[in-house]
């Protein structure tokens, strides 16, 4: 059998293809991150290209407006820009801010989980007492600490360069504890196993162990987690560039456009924010009903 | 019980003692306060008797004892932006901050208990139903999201509520608060309506899955098999037993309040200590952004505490299984 050909015989796949809501999500959210990644190529207007703005073209409101034009279909800002491209512009920031905090908490957690996991012991108490008090904050709050922190330690030149790399770092920080103790727990179960012990007796380092033989057999929650913390990561990109603490304008993701599009909600030109929020609700939605189908999908007792 | 009591308390001062490390370590790396203080011309002698006068010159760790000990005492020095006291700063924004958060908070407990009762006893009910979907969106549309939806049919589409600032105050000496004017009542609606959606739609949420889980349960059964009456069932046995966790996971609530209050704040311009902090992080205002780092890690702590002891009061199966252990 191909491989192709047993994807899609396999249990999580036929779960997939029973489920409106998990098609929709996913068709949904393909469409959303092929339009954010693939936006240099297909936006209509390219928004950081100076040459292509016209003044003349600015605060047009949508087509479907009065006053709208086919070539802007979400309207312009103040600038002249275009709504729609700078939405697909901005979405690829705060995919690839997401995507990259998922990947520094997934890391982070899973290394941490092993080891206390693993080791047990003094070890165990103390990562798992740090996880614990991390835990009782709310990771919003832990990410405007750390980002907080963070630009306030590195030298002011190199803010602007920096930015999106202290952002997933603070983001990242602020997801880590929900790994390490899913991780943790599948550890303790799974070192008691026949298998820990051979590998154990023919000699293998705990760091091959660890990596080698318990990894793959704990990554199952993590995928669950990883997912529906991907919609949570994006929003906390979106909520700390709203406050204006995240990217600045020169890279706007998501929640910069919201931002900046909020000041011209009181002179009625509501679809410079409201647009690019449309766009979050729908791609964070997207990624947590994926999230719950998977759960429900790799649990065993729900089949 | 004191026990217990005593070794959270423990538990609690290395987290406080790291927390305060990493405030004060905040300040040995932004910029040397001696250089600006001494200005331009200045003796090798004059430096020498401004860093022994500051302190500059003590080991590290005598320093970081010095800093606790004054936070300790509510000194936290000077703020770099509004050069004042940061903790009048603070003084003076606490009660807006506690006045949307203890509105918000009490909005989200008194709707939010009743709709996950109503929801979890009347499951299949058309309003059972809407009132499901409408939580999905509470928990799906980010916080700053909704306040700038209220803000565009309530203030200006409609132009029923103000959508920024606290209105007019009345000042009670040490307090200033809004409940007082019509003016400050009308701008309170919009943010504590945003600050307590989502915990709303959580408590809500929580309510009915508990309520579903102990409808099902034996003891439910066998009051239904005695004959008790519907109200004596659902309310006497049934709701109180959901409370147990509610009380735990709305302790905690408090919490995500505090933190999305400042979401809220900057949303709103509401005058409070998010707004204070948010703004003095642009700046990087390092003595504000100590002072709420240590407040928020001391409230948290406290509402920690609070929570283990409720669970503790709540449920006497923690105080029978390890009589006298401490956890």
């Amino acid at each position: 059998m191909s491989v192709l050909a047993r994807v899609w015989d396999s249990d999580v796949a036929y779960s997939f293809r029973r489920s409106p809501v998990a098609m929709i999500s996913a068709f949904v959210l393909l469409l959303l991150l092929v339009s954010a990644l693939f936006s240099r190529w297909i936006a209509p207007f390219n928004p950081f290209d100076l040459a292509s703005l016209n003044l003349m073209d600015s605060l047009k409101p949508p087509v479907f407006m009065p006053d709208g034009e086919a070539a802007h279909a979400l309207g312009t800002d103040d600038q002249g820009r275009d709504v729609l491209s700078g939405i697909m512009y901005g979405m690829r920031i705060s995919v690839i801010v997401g995507a990259s905090a998922v990947l520094f908490a997934v890391i982070v957690g899973v290394t941490v989980g092993l080891v206390a996991g693993y080791a047990g012991g003094l070890v165990d108490a103390v990562l798992m007492r740090v996880t614990d008090v991390q835990l009782s904050f709310p990771a919003i709050l832990i990410a405007l600490l750390v980002d907080g922190v963070v630009s306030a330690v590195l030298p002011r030149d190199m803010h602007e360069a920096l930015t999106i790399y202290v952002l997933i770092f603070a983001i990242g920080i602020s997801f880590w504890p929900q790994f390490a103790r899913t991780v943790r727990g599948s550890t303790l179960v799974e070192r008691s196993k026949e298998y820990v012990m051979a590998a154990r007796v023919i000699g293998l380092s705990p760091a091959r162990i660890m990596v080698t033989h318990i990894l793959p057999n704990v990554m199952g929650p993590v995928l669950v987690i990883g997912t529906l913390t991907l919609g949570l990561a994006i929003l906390s990109e979106a909520t700390l560039s709203f406050l204006g603490v995240g990217l600045p304008p020169t890279q706007p993701s998501v929640g910069t456009l919201i931002r900046i599009g909020n000041d011209f909600l009181f002179s009625g030109e509501w679809w410079i924010t409201i647009f690019p929020g449309i766009s979050l609700v729908l791609m964070v939605l997207s990624i947590n009903l994926l999230g719950d189908w998977l759960r429900d999908a790799l649990n065993p007792r729900l089949r | 019980m004191f026990a217990f009591i005593v070794s959270r308390v423990l538990q609690a001062i290395p987290v406080l003692l790291v927390v305060g490390l990493i405030a004060f370590a905040m300040f040995a790396f932004v910029g040397d306060p001696v250089t600006i203080m001494l200005g331009q011309d200045y003796t090798e002698a004059k430096r020498d008797a401004l860093v022994a006068q500051l302190g500059l010159d003590q080991p590290f760790f005598v320093q970081y004892a010095k800093f606790m000990w004054n936070a300790a005492h509510g000194n936290f020095g000077i703020s770099y932006r509004l050069a004042r006291p940061v903790m009048d700063l603070i003084a003076e924004r606490l009660p807006a901050t506690l006045e949307l958060a203890g509105v918000a908070a009490s909005l989200a407990l008194l709707i939010g208990v009743p709709m996950g009762v109503y929801t979890g006893l009347r499951r299949t009910a058309a309003s059972a139903r809407a009132f499901m979907i409408f939580s999905l969106v509470g928990v799906s549309l980010p916080t700053f999201l909704i306040g700038i939806l209220l803000i565009l049919v309530f203030s200006v589409l409609l132009r029923w509520l103000p959508s920024f600032g606290r209105g007019d105050v009345v000042n009670l000496g040490h307090w200033t608060t809004g409940f007082l004017t019509v003016s400050g009542l009308k701008a309170l609606v919009l943010p504590a309506v945003t600050l307590c959606l989502f915990q709303l739609t959580l408590i809500m949420r929580l309510v009915r899955a508990e309520m579903l889980e102990v409808l099902r349960s034996d003891y439910v059964k066998f009051a239904r098999a005695r004959g008790l009456s519907r109200r004596a069932i659902n309310f006497g046995h049934a709701l109180r037993n959901t409370l147990v966790p509610v009380i735990t996971i709305a302790g905690l609530q408090i919490g995500g309040i505090i933190a999305f209050s400042i979401v809220t704040e900057t949303v709103f311009q509401w005058p409070g200590m998010g707004l204070l902090f948010v703004q003095s992080v642009r700046v990087a205002d390092i003595p504000v952004m100590a002072a709420y780092l240590m407040l928020i890690s001391v409230l948290f702590v406290l509402i920690n505490l609070i929570v283990d002891l409720l669970y503790y009061a709540v449920d006497p199966r923690l105080r029978m299984s390890r009589p006298g252990a401490a956890r």
